[in-house]
């Protein structure tokens, strides 16, 4: 016992002095945000303007498709749908004669494939052009009046509350999917990293005859085990680092923000207990950090944490020592190790793309299920415990996953432990996927 | 009673006898060569000695009792043939770190190393790592580190291998001076005159098998061939008799095996009755090399693999 805690001891400070132990902790994040806000920044500035001449035989489009900045409206004549492309349109529209009793199809040409949101986007603005004509013609609203009525219409506005017995509580489900993304992909993520680095760590033990000297000291096992948990304390002490820094940032945030703005937002702070009456004379900017404060208040941040911290180490253990077992495995080359790590990190990216699908549909029977067995539940569950605990996700189902998350790692670690321990001493030809099943169940 | 007392050892891997009923004991204080072409056994054994594997049959008695690997791994001290050591970490750190695995306290770790390293000049190192250091360096780190916890039974691998001639002196002084203070060395290599120079005992193992077991004097004088060489001024003319065949003639020397059922005296007294002026007369004992090669020659050079039924 004494022995296994020096070797975490020796894993875990060797890597923590690491200066790229410091640079990927500070660069990760930063990464990470210039990675989202540049492809924000892109999917902004990149949007492409389409402009499509119509060949309109009805007449009335004209006044009513909207054009804006990215869908642009040619109605000049002299268009057809041979020439439009030498007139500067990606596309041309012909909409033949609409009759009223019967489906009509109209057609868009293009030279220039337009995006699937484009289309529905395009569709979605005839449709409205065709409902605007039919009530301007059949009531003989005036078109000023139609629109006058379209702006003023937008005086409802939806807030969500999840249902928690005695007292409702407010809700985002915006903040939910981000959080809940945010978290699987952060756990998927930190699986590849660390399990990788165990990995690496095993391969270098073997390669260099380490393994051997330590082995005739301590016992296979422990020294796997002290060397998952070592590494495993590293990536903890990561994102502890991580929730610090973003604290502090957060702090360094506000303190930029001028003292008016921030009385402003504490005023409606007390203010939406009472009424929201009074908002109206606070400023746009105060409102805007109100509504992040307010909403980023709605999450259970204990919950979050603490759920995220358990599946990390569960997950991490989970397939940390499946890592270490193909490092045992393989010599020198890195390439034998490519084949080997197939099977493991396939269930890792499947989990993935279950989370994606997790995070819109946290209820859905796929997310269910993936969320409660051991290899997917890691991901996916923390895709849906934003939603909310008991709500979304029901007791039962988060101490079911648990569970099984725990013996999972257990038997993971038991039978690569087999594995391991001959192949950490065995060197020259790669064993195959038989032997390698005829060690893991062998006793000694 | 013997430090190491082996008996009946086999271990059976899926295509090889790798060690095949072998026994040997090693005295305390002794130094003990374990020889045996490429691919005989040498490193199973080894393996099981050191508690990295459970031998099939036999068994091992450290001190007359069992051996027992987890509670005699600081009682051994192994050296590998092929080094190691973590390249990226800190030579100083690094032997700490294997003392404390073999049960040493950080302080008194330190004192020891710190003593070595004063003892093999190596004090400057503390603070390198592994990756800056040449081969033979990270030799003597790797034999600081394996006799630093005073083992009673030390474990040495190709010890010299990548060694300038003053630093195998450094390390082969070591081993003397550890096997006098008590502590018993097993000895594998491939080098045979190092062997006949360090030795006391030797094994020699091929195919699994034990073929040879003595002390190096016993081992030469079976092996012998009644081989003299007699330098003598002048050489009488008539050399050839009936007492002896001649091999090799010098100017002022002959090599000679004594036939069948005559004596060295005989061929003294021959050459004196020839009025020779004899200045040297010797036996010619068999270098272990020729005892080595001699043995294993005639085995094939590889060892086959195949199928062992279990």
């Amino acid at each position: 016992m004494k022995k296994i805690g020096l070797i975490i001891r020796r894993e875990y400070m060797t890597r923590v002095r690491n200066k790229t132990f410091l640079l990927s902790t500070f660069l990760l994040p930063i990464m990470i945000v210039l990675l989202i806000s540049g492809t924000v920044a892109l999917s902004l500035k990149g949007k492409t303007t389409h402009r499509i001449a119509v060949l309109d035989q009805n007449g009335y489009f004209k006044d009513y498709l909207k054009s804006d900045a990215s869908i642009l409206f040619d109605f000049s004549a002299g268009i057809d749908s041979l020439n439009y492309s030498s007139k500067n349109c990606t596309a041309v529209l012909i909409i033949p004669v609409l009759k009223e009793d019967q489906k009509t199809v109209y057609r868009l040409k293009y030279k220039k494939q337009m995006g699937i949101s484009d289309i529905s986007d395009l569709e979605k603005r005839i449709s409205s052009a065709i409902t605007d004509h039919l009530i301007y013609t059949k009531t003989n609203i005036s078109r000023s009046r139609l629109d006058s009525i379209r702006s003023a219409s937008d005086i409802a506005e939806l807030k969500t509350y999840s249902d928690e017995g005695k007292n409702s509580k407010a809700s985002s489900q915006g903040l939910a999917y981000g959080i809940g993304y945010a978290c699987g992909f952060l756990i998927y993520l930190l699986t590849f990293i660390y399990g990788a680095a165990v990995m690496r760590g095993v391969m270098e033990e073997k390669t260099s005859r380490v393994a051997e000297v330590i082995v005739s000291s301590v016992k296979p096992f422990p020294l796997m085990l002290g060397k998952i948990i070592g590494i495993g304390a590293v990536g903890l002490t990561q994102f502890l680092l991580w929730i610090g820094l973003i604290v502090v940032l957060a702090g360094v945030a506000q303190a930029f923000i001028p003292h008016e703005l921030m009385a402003e937002v504490n005023h409606l702070q007390q203010g939406s207990v009472m009424t929201n009456a009074s908002a109206i004379q606070t400023s746009e900017a105060a409102r805007q950090i109100f509504e992040v404060k307010q909403s980023i208040a709605t999450a259970n941040w204990l919950l979050i944490i603490g759920c995220f911290t358990y599946y990390f180490l569960g997950g991490y253990l989970f397939y940390a020592s499946l890592f270490a077992a193909v490092g045992s495995v393989v010599n020198e080359d890195p390439q034998e190790a490519q084949s080997l790590l197939l099977p493991i990190s396939m269930p890792i990216i499947f989990s993935f793309i279950i989370m994606s699908i997790a995070a819109q549909d946290p209820g859905g029977s796929l997310a269910v299920w993936a969320s409660i067995i051991p290899f997917s539940s890691p991901i996916v569950m923390m895709a849906r415990i934003p939603y909310g605990v008991p709500g979304s996700v029901p007791y039962w189902q988060l101490l079911l996953s648990m569970g099984l998350l725990a013996a999972g790692f257990l038997f993971t670690t038991w039978m690569a432990g087999k594995i391991y321990r001959t192949g950490i001493l065995m060197y020259g030809k790669k064993p195959g996927w038989k032997t390698m099943w005829t060690w893991a169940w062998k006793k000694q | 009673m013997p430090m190491l007392d082996v008996t009946h050892l086999k271990k059976y891997f899926a295509t090889q006898k790798a060690v095949d009923d072998i026994s040997f004991t090693v005295d305390k204080g002794s130094i003990f060569g374990l020889l045996g072409p490429n691919g005989a056994g040498k490193t199973t054994l080894i393996r099981m000695i050191t508690g990295i594997f459970y031998p099939d049959e036999g068994s091992i008695l450290l001190n007359g009792k069992k051996f027992n690997p987890d509670a005699d791994a600081a009682r051994i001290g192994y050296m590998p043939e092929e080094r190691g050591l973590y390249k990226k970490m800190k030579i100083g750190e690094q032997a700490i770190y294997f003392a404390q695995l073999k049960g040493l306290s950080r302080s008194d770790a330190t004192d020891r190393i710190k003593k070595w390293f004063v003892r093999f000049e190596m004090q400057s190192w503390w603070n390198k790592k592994i990756e800056d250091l040449s081969k033979g360096m990270a030799q003597k780190l790797q034999f600081v580190i394996t006799v630093l916890h005073e083992p009673e039974l030390i474990i040495l691998d190709e010890p010299f291998s990548g060694l300038d001639p003053v630093n195998a002196n450094l390390i082969k002084d070591e081993i003397f001076r550890l096997a006098e203070n008590g502590s018993s060395v097993i000895f594998s290599t491939h080098r045979m005159e190092q062997v006949e120079e360090i030795c006391s005992h030797i094994i020699l193992i091929n195919k699994g098998q034990k073929i040879l077991d003595g002390s190096v004097g016993k081992v030469k004088q079976e092996f012998k061939e009644n081989l003299f060489r007699l330098t003598a001024h002048p050489l009488p003319d008539d050399i050839p008799s009936t007492l002896y065949d001649l091999l090799l003639k010098k100017e002022d020397s002959i090599t000679l095996r004594i036939r069948e059922g005559h004596t060295p005296n005989e061929v003294l007294e021959y050459f004196i009755s020839r009025k020779s002026d004899i200045t040297d007369f010797r036996e010619l004992l068999p270098s272990l090399n020729d005892i080595f090669i001699r043995l294993v020659e005639g085995t094939s050079v590889s060892r086959q693999f195949q199928n062992i039924q279990s």
